[in-house]
């Protein structure tokens, strides 16, 4: 055992690993576990140094020459490298601290554990790592870098006249939000579109959530027969594919050869320009949207509403309450207490519903003095900015705006979800 | 009296309202069907109820040179399958970290799962078009599976984490005592008792490819390389002119097994996602 020794300084070990990984190691007279880090931190720098000091200068300054440097590539490779920075500065500090730990031990003159028990202490501490890194892998390129991209798009002068091999790409800052809120054009665009999306968001969502409630108390009647019959059509919207529906109402609802039109609205002697009046598209897409949303509701609430116990109606009856107040304080609170992350979702999802707006009218129709269509929302402009017209820094800076609202959404998110007081050990 | 004749009012109310949702769901889903079996390839002259009905629009596209719909079927089905598998092992691998162990970075994980599902995928679109690009999986039913595997991670591991968090802890620990290692527990344990919403996910995923066609009408490019929904989508893209009937007859063989499939599966998901949800 050793011993006790106080001049072994803790804060040298941490300096010497803070300068390069395992030289803390080397000086705790750890030598195995030292030449180990050294050995990766080493072939670490060896791998990745031409490349993380590529990545970075292109990130600052996206280029010097044009068509040899091509901005775009040079902007991903500087977030591929920020990733794998702060990755390795993650195990860097954490190198630290074994340092630090290790001193401290042997100042107080503790055993250390055998190579062994390390590498089994490593193997238990290690192994939700193990399991995460393969999907986070996956994640941070598919997901966040992609994201990451957008969200540095949004600060440049990326678009149809700017764009790579022939131009560089330059950093404008808050260049283009402003040019969203100030050049008239992208103003007026921009705020029919923001107020559209809201109130698309809001009736779409509210029609199908409140459809839903309402077939899901009519079908849990118990006067009602037939209930798993009645259930499963019931169901049928949601589980045909939406693209398929989507596009088959776009044809129904044509203008001149439609079903709508020619069999349904004609016995009423009515014809409707469903797909030429932004009004009336606004009506059908809504109309629309509703009866491919209200199903998952239904289920939902169906399920729910099948696990309220019956002791609490029974109570309410010898109280003598109404249908009215039985719905308002047991059955409502209930439901929505157990199903308001889901509803939340679905006011996020529609607010983001790019396959109906898209495949219906392709956002359509076109409307005088704006640049996006009279049903386009805030994300099927952005893909009409990014794929026709090529506005790449606009698109993005949009997408950013509906980055934010999403966040918003998501926050109340967190405040309603106990998963965070569960904690997870061994 | 009174009173039950009131009851009586109310209850063929309620069916007749169900009765008026029955048409609304119906009438599309109908007229979906009797346009695939209308002569012709255009709305123009079809009918709801078509003078002469015609199996022409399914031979064609199970027989004729022309049509590349066998092709678009067996993508996606290679899709769909890859995407399945995949999708299950790296979400369980995960889910179960998340659910069982304690480590740095955990509780970030978690919101960043919560936040990243809310965010759509085409807001990424862009830059996964440039990678796929700089990877050469470009116009590759790889690049598409791949992107698929990595997107469905936030929500599906959410999902089954709340399911795996159901799973009494006892059951481990009893495991760990006869000498289970972290595998161990894992494979014999978490796996075989998730096995419901382990199903789900796989379906779901399985489903997926069958019914997106945003993503891979951007990453692919060649018709050999169609899934079915950018196949049935380019047989309409030209605003309904042409072949309305025959995307009808491609539309309900994919739409028929799916829903059937779904109609079973629905109430699992339904368990799922309110456990998931409430419980997290």
């Amino acid at each position: 055992m050793p011993e006790a020794n106080v001049r072994h300084r803790p804060a040298v070990a941490m300096a010497l690993s803070l300068l390069f990984a395992g030289l803390g190691q080397l000086y705790n007279r750890r030598y195995v576990k030292g030449i180990l880090f050294i050995i990766i931190e080493a072939s670490f720098l060896l791998t990745f140094y031409n490349f993380l000091n590529i990545g970075l200068w292109g990130l600052v300054t996206l280029g010097e020459i044009p068509m040899l440097d091509h901005s775009i590539f040079l902007l991903i490779q500087g977030l591929v490298s920020v990733i794998i920075i702060v990755f390795a500065a993650a195990l860097h500090i954490a190198n630290i601290i074994d340092a630090r730990n290790d001193a401290r031990r042997r100042q107080r003159g503790e055993p250390f554990p055998s190579l062994i028990e390390s590498c089994r202490h490593a193997w238990d501490r290690g192994f939700p790592y193990i399991f995460v890194t393969p999907g986070l892998v996956m994640l941070l390129f598919i997901v966040v870098l992609p994201l990451l991209f957008m969200v540095s798009l949004a600060f440049t002068d990326y678009n149809l006249y700017h764009s790579p091999p022939r131009h560089l790409l330059n950093w404008v800052g808050f260049e283009n939000f402003k040019n969203l809120v100030s050049i008239p054009i992208w103003k007026s665009t921009f705020f029919s579109v923001l107020a559209w999306t809201i109130v698309w968001t809001v009736v779409a969502t509210t029609a199908q959530i409140a459809l839903g409630l309402f077939l899901a108390l009519l079908v849990n009647d118990p006067r009602i027969k037939f209930k798993r019959f009645i259930r499963t059509v019931l169901i049928l919207p949601w589980a045909v594919p939406a693209f398929v529906t989507i596009l088959v109402f776009a044809a129904m609802f044509n203008d001149k050869f439609g079903a709508i039109n020619r069999e349904v609205l004609s016995l009423f002697g009515l014809s409707i320009p469903w797909m030429t009046d932004p009004f009336w598209t606004k009506v059908a897409l809504i109309l629309i949207q509703t009866w491919l949303g209200f199903p998952f509701v239904f289920a939902l609430f169906t399920g729910v509403l099948q696990s309220i116990s019956r002791d609490w109606y029974e109570a309410a009856d010898i109280d003598g309450a109404t249908r009215w107040q039985k719905f308002k304080s047991i059955t409502l609170p209930h439901v929505l207490y157990a199903t308001a992350p889901l509803l939340i979702m679905q006011y996020a999802g529609n607010f983001n519903n790019f396959n109906i707006i898209y495949l219906f009218n392709d956002g359509g129709p076109a409307v005088r003095g704006q640049n996006a269509g009279g049903t386009d929302i805030l994300i099927s402009w952005v893909y009409d900015l990014t794929f026709t017209t090529n506005n790449y820094n606009m698109a993005a800076a949009i997408s950013l705006i509906i980055g934010l609202i999403v966040c918003g959404f998501a926050i109340y998110q967190f405040r309603r979800t106990r998963s965070f007081k569960e904690e997870g050990n061994i | 009296m009174n009173r039950k004749w009131k009851s009586h009012i109310e209850v063929t109310l309620i069916y007749l309202f169900i009765a008026f949702m029955f048409v609304v769901i119906a009438y599309p889903l109908l007229w979906t069907i009797s346009m695939s079996l209308n002569p012709g390839t255009s709305l123009y002259s079809a009918s709801l109820i078509p003078e002469k009905w015609t199996f022409e629009h399914y031979k064609w596209l199970f027989t004729s040179p022309e049509s590349d719909y066998l092709l678009w079927y067996k993508n996606s089905l290679f899709v769909a399958a890859a995407n399945a598998v995949l999708s299950v092992l790296f979400t369980a691998l995960i889910a179960y970290a998340f659910s069982r162990y304690q480590f740095v970075g955990r509780k970030t994980g978690l919101y960043l799962f919560l936040v990243l599902q809310m965010f759509p995928s085409l807001m990424a679109m862009v830059a996964l078009y440039i990678l796929l690009n700089m990877l050469h999986l470009l116009d590759s039913l790889w690049g598409l599976i791949l992107i698929y595997v990595g997107g469905q991670i936030p929500f599906n591991a959410w999902l089954v984490k709340g399911y795996f968090d159901t799973i009494p802890r006892e059951l481990d620990e009893a495991a760990r005592i006869d000498g289970a290692g972290h595998f161990g527990v894992f494979f014999r344990i978490m796996l075989p008792l998730a096995k419901p919403i382990l199903a789900v996910v796989a379906l779901f995923n399985f489903m997926a490819p069958f019914t997106d066609f945003l993503l891979p009408s951007i990453v692919l490019r060649d018709p050999d390389k169609f899934t079915l929904a950018v196949g049935l989508f380019n047989f309409i893209s030209d605003r309904f002119a042409n072949n309305f009937t025959r995307f009808a007859a491609g539309s309900i063989l994919i739409a028929a097994p799916i829903a059937v499939v779904f109609l079973f599966l629905q109430r699992y998901l339904i368990s799922g996602l309110t456990a998931g949800g409430t419980k997290g």
